[in-house]
């Protein structure tokens, strides 16, 4: 029972100590005002208890006072404000490269899919000391990734891609937990990441079962799903040429204009009609129920890697 | 002495004169009687919880046992104790009372909700015996609406029910506190627990119908799979939350703002003051009332809402806080220059200062959004809301269900075992939910049904203080019960407190005073006599 006990999480990302820092100061400011309230309590506590020969003394108030315990408590929740602000938008936004990661989420487990191709079930095998993206979405209901020794967690949204960074720092074996409640295995749905040296990471990637990676797996699909027959340059096509097109701006029929990104690609496999590019018809058929999450995942990946050699003038 | 008219309890007797009486004395003890049920019902459940919880593995229940297990205990808890529990039953009985009325605005409408809250809890009991719940209190859609197969529409119509009971509740309060203030009883004299009840009641018959309207939304999705929520028939995976909260926070107001009102009645009381900086008091329940509004984004940080959205709800969270920190500060300079005494009710008001203290300060560690995407859905959010619900709200409702106890039964309880049972419940209560601040931020998920081993020596303490918290709630159970044939007769004002409902007899009679009271001071005022009949 006590085997592992400990009073604080490991740390083991770049976030981690930026973030136990900010908590530790919320302790240090929560501990000081418990103590002066409670310290106050009770010195007047004893020192006006009820007793033969005295009696209260009726104060109505002092505006001072009240300026006073406004004022400090309201400047001190700023301060925390803007440290906590500061630091959420240098962890949450994004950074363009890294190596990308798809996980996916059901109930009760979580699909990884390695930028080499490989995949795994609830473990996630990650090098040390690189940029990791996650690009994440849920098949069924909403989940949450979260890593506490990572400092990191994200819901995992049917329908909608979420997306979370860190870099992780200790080679180490970690926690994965799933933190929004998903039914009846919800507390079963985890695992853990084990954070590895690069060269083990490769070794350990070179030891999997050589699978078809994203690029080829969405390129294959491309085929397979008939998507090139409409989709090709030249002036009778059915549909828009979608080489360069991703991470640029889409102009739609209505005139409105949407970023090419995933997000973008998924809905127009799922539902083509709902924002059409400008200039065509709603001719594409819908794919849903014939294609999967992580095979969307991959035809994105797929699709943005025609920006570099088919890019047009 | 020896004419008094009869007492509301006296007079007629039998079940007919009860279930059909409009005295919101009668009601009040209605409405202690189903929320006292509710509570021990919820009770039961948070004690199996931490049985099952005692050990890493899953031995005692089934996941989906367990998962009921919780989900029931916070929906008895929040939506049958916790929402109707200090308005329903205190402020039905003491309003009128406090405000030298004969009754409630709307005796009938009054009767009515509480036959709505009745019907709405037995119908959340039908659901749990025809098999329960498991979508947690919160509800989250797509899994309620699509994925959860268990009772769900039976338990969200019993809440959608015992909803329209709270907006009666507080349109019923607005209205009486506006028209039936006794002569003389300005709104700056009014007792600070009635300007408590004032904006308690603009949260209900503000936020109440957007959760109403959100649970129908939910069964109109499972029953006709009219695409709101889930992504998979077209909804939006996450509008629910933001209707939910839009409500849910807001609720949590309703919890506490009442019971901020008992304690500034019985701070007043036991350290023989008037309240330090009154109108302070009074306008930071208005401020939380407002501003409560604004912040529900705070519970979607990691949800996928935007950047800016979460800026935005963070800084608003920051903002209430700083109107409970008012009152706090208030309640301690009203025990300088005191004349303090520690019964029963003061020991509770005493310990919810401290509760409610760590309560709120944790709760800017949420609203600080680089913390939370840590501490989020993990057991520090669970003892941060049990700092708030259960050490301040039921805290304040032990104090004021002691404080009132004499006035609204007639008979004094055994003081010392009172005393020495306060002690306990603070003792149990911070052994059970201080660990969990720790279980929090070593990443322990909340709504787990098993936990890896190293979390298991925090559970165990949890669930060793939950014991000993249980042990004082039983003993309240036993004591105040065993007061109404073996306590000693009270006196109308057995703890020299100030305040309209001390002036007349206990239990009060059936129109409460002999004559109608007309108020010439000022709240808490001790220096000159209070009341002057006409
Ligand atoms: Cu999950
Ligand atoms: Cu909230």
């Amino acid at each position: 029972m006590f085997q592992d006990f400990s009073l604080w999480p490991a740390s083991a990302s770049s976030n981690s100590g930026s973030i136990d820092a900010l908590y530790l100061f919320l302790i240090g400011i929560s501990v000081f005002f418990s103590l002066l309230i409670v310290t106050a309590l009770l010195f007047f506590s004893v020192r006006y208890r009820r007793r033969p020969g005295h009696r209260a003394q009726q104060i109505e108030g002092s505006l001072p006072l009240e300026l006073l315990w406004t004022g400090v408590p309201l400047v001190l929740c700023l301060f925390i404000f803007a440290w906590g602000t500061r630091l959420f938008y240098r962890t949450q936004t994004m950074p363009e490269e890294g190596m990308r990661f798809h996980v996916t989420g059901k109930q009760w487990m979580w699909k990884i899919r390695h930028p080499s191709g490989q995949s795994e079930i609830n473990t996630l095998h990650l090098p040390v000391g690189q940029k990791i993206l996650l690009t994440m979405i849920s098949e069924d209901v909403i989940h949450s990734f979260f890593v506490p020794a990572f400092r990191v967690k994200k819901d995992v949204l049917p329908g909608m891609y979420s997306s979370l960074w860190f870099t992780p720092t200790q080679v180490g074996t970690y926690h994965l937990f799933c933190a929004e409640y998903c039914g009846t295995k919800h507390s079963e749905m985890g695992g853990q990441v084990i954070v590895m040296d690069p060269a083990e990471y490769q070794a350990w990637l070179d030891g999997r079962p050589s699978e078809r990676n994203p690029l080829a797996n969405g390129a294959l699909l491309f085929q397979n799903l008939r998507c090139d027959t409409c989709h090709t340059p030249g002036p009778s096509a059915r549909g828009p040429e979608l080489a360069g097109r991703f991470g640029r701006d889409v102009t739609l029929s209505d005139g409105q204009t949407v970023r090419f990104d995933e997000r973008y690609v998924r809905e127009s496999v799922l539902e083509p009609a709902k924002r059409l590019s400008a200039g065509f018809q709603p001719l594409m058929p819908s794919y849903q129920g014939q294609i999967g999450e992580s095979d969307i995942l991959d035809l994105s990946a797929y699709l943005k890697s025609l920006r570099s050699s088919r890019s047009p003038q | 002495m020896s004419q008094k008219p009869p007492t509301y309890l006296g007079g007629e007797y039998g079940m007919r004169s009860w279930l059909l009486t409009l005295d919101h004395k009668r009601i009040a003890l209605l409405y202690l009687l189903g929320v006292t049920f509710f509570f021990l019902l919820g009770g039961v459940f948070a004690v199996l919880v931490r049985l099952e919880l005692l050990t890493p593995a899953g031995d005692l229940f089934q996941s989906e046992t367990y998962n009921k297990l919780f989900t029931l205990h916070g929906v008895f808890m929040v939506f049958f104790f916790l929402i109707p529990g200090i308005p329903a039953v205190l402020g039905n009985f003491l309003l009128p009372l406090m405000i030298g009325a004969k009754d409630l605005a709307f005796p009938r409408i009054n009767l009515l909700s509480w036959y709505i809250y009745m019907v709405g809890g037995l119908f959340t009991l039908y659901a749990m015996l025809a098999g329960g719940v498991d979508t947690g209190w919160t509800f989250y859609t797509p899994y309620s609406s699509t994925y959860a197969n268990s009772h769900v529409i039976a338990a969200a119509l019993g809440i959608f029910v015992s909803g329209f009971s709270s907006i009666l509740t507080g349109v019923n309060f607005i209205a009486t506190i506006h028209k039936l203030r006794a002569p003389g009883l300005s709104w700056f004299r009014l007792p600070l627990f009635v300007w408590a009840h004032y904006a308690t009641s603009l949260i209900m018959v503000l936020g109440t119908p957007v959760v109403a309207i959100t649970i129908l939304l939910v069964a109109v999705e499972r029953l006709f799979h009219v695409g709101l929520f889930d992504p998979a028939l077209g909804g939006d995976p996450i509008l629910f939350q933001h209707l939910f909260w839009f409500y849910s926070h807001p609720a949590v107001y309703i919890m506490i703002l009442p019971a901020m009102g008992v304690i500034s009645e019985v701070i007043a009381c036991f350290s023989q003051k008037r309240i330090f900086g009154y109108k302070f008091v009074a306008f930071s329940s208005l401020a939380i009332a407002v501003l409560g509004f604004l912040v529900w984004g705070h519970h979607m940080f990691v949800s996928g809402q935007s950047l800016y959205a979460g800026v935005v709800f963070s800084l608003l969270s920051f903002l209430v806080a700083i109107p409970s920190a008012v009152k706090v500060f208030n309640w301690i300079a009203t025990l300088y220059r005191g004349s303090i005494s520690f019964e029963a009710p003061m020991l509770y008001a005493l310990g919810f200062i401290g509760l409610f203290t760590i309560g709120g300060l944790t709760g800017l560690f949420l609203a600080t959004l680089a913390v939370d995407v840590h501490v989020h859905d993990t057991y520090f959010v669970v003892a941060h809301f049990h700092f708030v619900m259960v050490g301040g709200t039921v805290m304040a409702y032990l104090a004021g269900l002691h404080f009132w106890w004499p006035k609204m039964l007639g008979r004094l309880y055994p003081e010392t075992l009172a005393r020495i049972t306060a002690v306990i419940i603070f003792v149990g209560f911070n052994l059970t939910f201080l660990p969990q601040f720790v279980l929090g931020y070593l990443g322990m998920p909340r709504r787990y049904h098993v936990y890896p081993l190293e979390f298991q020596v925090l559970n165990v303490l949890s669930t060793a203080g939950a014991s000993i918290l249980g042990l004082g709630f039983a003993m309240t159970a036993v004591y105040l019960p065993w007061s109404l044939r073996y306590g000693k007769k009270a006196t109308p004002n057995p703890f020299d407190a100030r305040g309209l409902e001390w002036t007349t007899t206990s239990p009060p009679m059936a129109h409460n005073f002999e004559e109608v009271p007309v108020v010439s001071t000022e709240a808490y005022e001790r220096d000159e006599p209070e009341v002057v009949h006409v």
